[in-house]
């Protein structure tokens, strides 16, 4: 009775979030309810004793994937109602890519029929008294090693392609050199002085710090490493009473 | 499979518990507190001076590199878990089948570190 | 075997047992604002609060109060809904953080297989609210000030899930009370020491807290993300972030502390005032933290992240995974 009852529960709001996020008309709203929809998908994982799938489900969509999609929709300042002006001229070929794939899903779903021999020739029932992440653990890294490396491969291109679609190289930006800074020795950059009492500077005679690598140059080297900002301990958000 | 959701009732009434308090805490201000807004007071804060464009704007790309390699992490620690976990009943294996897995990865993340990828300024 | 199929009675145990947790947790989160500028101020050599009560102990009553009778400033430009929905969400999400937080052998109150995985992936979504609160407020401050945390605690986040990963390695189980009892010969803050820094230093990030606490980084960026928020709502995502600091010092000792068990056996009944007293101890190491170093550049803090620590725990977990297996000391998974 309860798990029919979650069942439904979980898949109506999965469908009426879905449905609102095509349908909503804040980009922002859309990707808020697509977290809603991989929550309640999390929540049909969990019903069919999946929990290992349902929590990698909300790690992997809700705490990566989703805070991506809501990085673009937030940041990118697209104008959807400029997107949405083409309608009226798109709608026919619309209408009729989607009456095409509506009339395969029929067909697909008339015709399927689950062989009553099927549920015994299952390629590997879950073994009884083992926690489900364990059984997957078992199989995904021994018997189905070949589409796990396949996995490394594929996550491999897409940190590369990541890659070569984003990053800029941009050369006028100035980067920290640790190795560069530990290396310097005060005697390079700081001339100790004995003065005169009340004798003063001669102007003229004030040394510029030697530079011993000419092509230390381009990195500043009077720029100051970091001096690790202001004290934050007492300007902290924390309402000091008296 | 096991019928695992009774299980989760404690985490329910968690929700409900803080959803619930929540609520009451801001709901309670809004209500005991003088609401006095006027324009002044409502603009966006900017050090005094008028608020002179849109706060939401594009932004530095390097952000959206992060996001994606942080998913591409993820998903490897989301393979790590059940092997974690199983490496008693998988062996050795087990164990050469990830290393395989993480030395693609870090082939990959070789490349971003010379690429200059991990690079801020 | 279902809520309302069996017995109403347990539904009202449950809830009797979630109250039970709860109302000493935000006693607690209160509290520790309370001894955070108690310790501050003694690393300052000054006195902190110590007007409202005896020793300034009603303080944390005193700005609850304030707080409340405050206007809650709802900015024109924002996104009503969201905006208040935001700090909501952060002060939820580490409130129900602790549903599978075992405070002694058999007193977690969700008892459940994947506990580890839930605490992960709670944490991963901290980063919603402070998103939503940044992009609903329509101010720049708060947008810079969300942008980064977001970033921040995304690239924190992996190196975390290597360590948590170690973890179960040498545990075997997912379950948070198992993890505990796998620590009954050695607590694995020694065995997995390097691990075990990583660890805390991520949870700091990931709080963002002092040393890195640019998301807020009030001298540049007024307060970050919550730059306009005012009354209970900015007073949630205070508690927020405490009861997070809380949660995430819970973490640490479950997974590296040996949760409730007693140091050297010494009186091992007193499981949850081990539990507590380990808090509280990770607890004064962040306000330490806080107290002593000053704030990382935002360069600093993605390569410690990224260059750092994220190709350090992997090797130390492929380490870890290597030494278990050759010495045949892997657990055998149940």
């Amino acid at each position: 009775m309860a798990p029919t009852f979650f069942f439904y529960l979980f898949s109506v709001v999965l469908v009426l979030c879905a449905a609102m996020v095509v349908s909503s008309r804040n980009p922002v709203h859309s990707v808020l309810f697509l977290i809603g929809a991989f929550f309640n998908a999390a929540g049909l994982f969990l019903i069919a004793g999946a929990e290992f799938l349902a929590f990698i489900l909300v790690i992997v969509y809700v705490g990566a994937v989703a805070v991506l999609f809501l990085f673009v929709v937030m940041m990118l300042d697209v104008d959807f109602e400029q997107l949405r002006s083409g309608l009226q001229r798109y709608l026919p070929v619309g209408i009729a890519v989607g009456v095409l794939l509506l009339a395969e899903l029929v067909s697909v779903l008339v015709g399927w029929h689950v062989h009553p021999a099927a549920t015994a020739v299952r390629f590997a029932p879950a073994p009884a008294g083992v926690s489900n992440t364990v059984a997957l653990g078992e199989l995904v890294y021994t018997k189905y090693i070949l589409l796990f490396q396949a996995a490394g491969l594929v996550l491999l291109v897409a940190m590369i392609g990541a890659i070569v679609l984003t990053l800029r190289d941009r050369r006028s930006s100035r980067h920290q050199r640790i190795a560069v800074q530990n290396a310097r020795v005060p005697g390079e950059t700081v001339e100790l002085r004995t003065m005169a009492l009340g004798g003063g500077v001669p102007v003229a005679d004030i040394l510029r710090p030697r530079l011993t690598q000419p092509d230390a140059i381009d990195d500043d080297p009077l720029e100051p490493t970091h001096h690790g900002g202001h004290h934050p301990a007492d300007a902290h958000h924390a309402p000091e009473g008296r | 499979m096991p019928y695992v959701l009774p299980g989760y009732l404690p985490i329910l009434v968690f929700m409900v518990i803080a959803g619930v308090i929540a609520v009451a805490m801001v709901g309670g201000s809004l209500l005991a507190a003088r609401q006095k807004p006027y324009p002044e007071k409502l603009s966006a804060y900017e050090c005094g001076f008028e608020a002179f464009d849109d706060a939401r704007r594009p932004f530095d790309v390097r952000y959206y590199l992060v996001a994606i390699l942080f998913i591409i992490f993820d998903l490897e620690v989301a393979f790590l878990f059940p092997w974690a976990v199983s490496l008693g009943a998988t062996r050795l294996f087990g164990f050469l089948s990830m290393m395989g897995f993480l030395g693609v990865l870090t082939v990959g993340f070789i490349y971003e570190w010379c690429k200059g990828a991990l690079e801020w300024e | 075997m279902s809520f309302w199929d069996t017995d109403p009675g347990h539904l009202i145990l449950v809830l009797a047992e979630a109250l039970a947790l709860l109302v000493p947790l935000l006693i607690g989160v209160a509290y520790l604002t309370y001894a955070e500028r108690k310790v501050l101020a003694a690393i300052q050599m000054r006195r902190g609060p110590n007007v409202v009560g005896p020793f300034g102990l009603m303080q944390p009553f005193a700005d609850a109060l304030k707080m409340i009778m405050k206007e809650t400033v709802i900015p024109s430009g924002a996104n009503r809904a969201l905006f208040l929905f935001a700090p909501m969400l952060t002060f939820g999400l580490a409130m129900i953080a602790w549903a599978v937080i075992p405070v002694n052998a058999g007193w977690a109150i969700a008892d459940i297989n994947v506990g580890v995985l839930y605490l992960f992936a709670i944490s991963s979504m901290g980063v919603y609210g402070i998103i939503i609160a940044g992009w609903a407020s329509n101010s720049k401050y708060a947008f810079l000030g969300a942008l980064r945390s977001a970033a921040q605690m995304v690239s924190y986040e992996v190196s975390m899930g290597f360590v948590i990963v170690s973890v179960l390695l040498v545990a075997g189980s997912l379950n948070l009370t198992a993890i505990v009892e796998a620590q009954r010969t050695v607590w694995f803050c020694i065995p997995l020491f390097p691990m075990f820094i990583i660890f805390f230093i991520s949870t700091l990030a990931e709080t963002n807290r002092s040393p890195f606490d640019l998301p807020e980084g009030e001298s540049e960026i007024v307060a970050g993300f919550f730059v306009e928020y005012s009354s209970m709502s900015f007073a949630l995502f205070f508690l927020g972030e405490y009861a997070n600091m809380m949660l995430m010092s819970g973490m640490t000792t479950i997974l590296f502390l040996g949760g409730w068990l007693a140091p050297f056996g010494i009186l091992p009944m007193l499981g949850p005032v081990w539990f507590v007293l380990k808090i509280c101890a990770c607890l004064f190491v962040f306000i330490w933290v806080r107290g002593t170093f000053p704030r990382y550049r935002y360069d600093q803090l993605m390569r410690l992240g990224w260059k750092v620590f994220l190709p350090a725990s992997l090797l130390w977990l492929v380490i870890t995974a290597g030494v278990l297996l050759a010495t045949g000391t892997l657990p055998v998974p149940a």
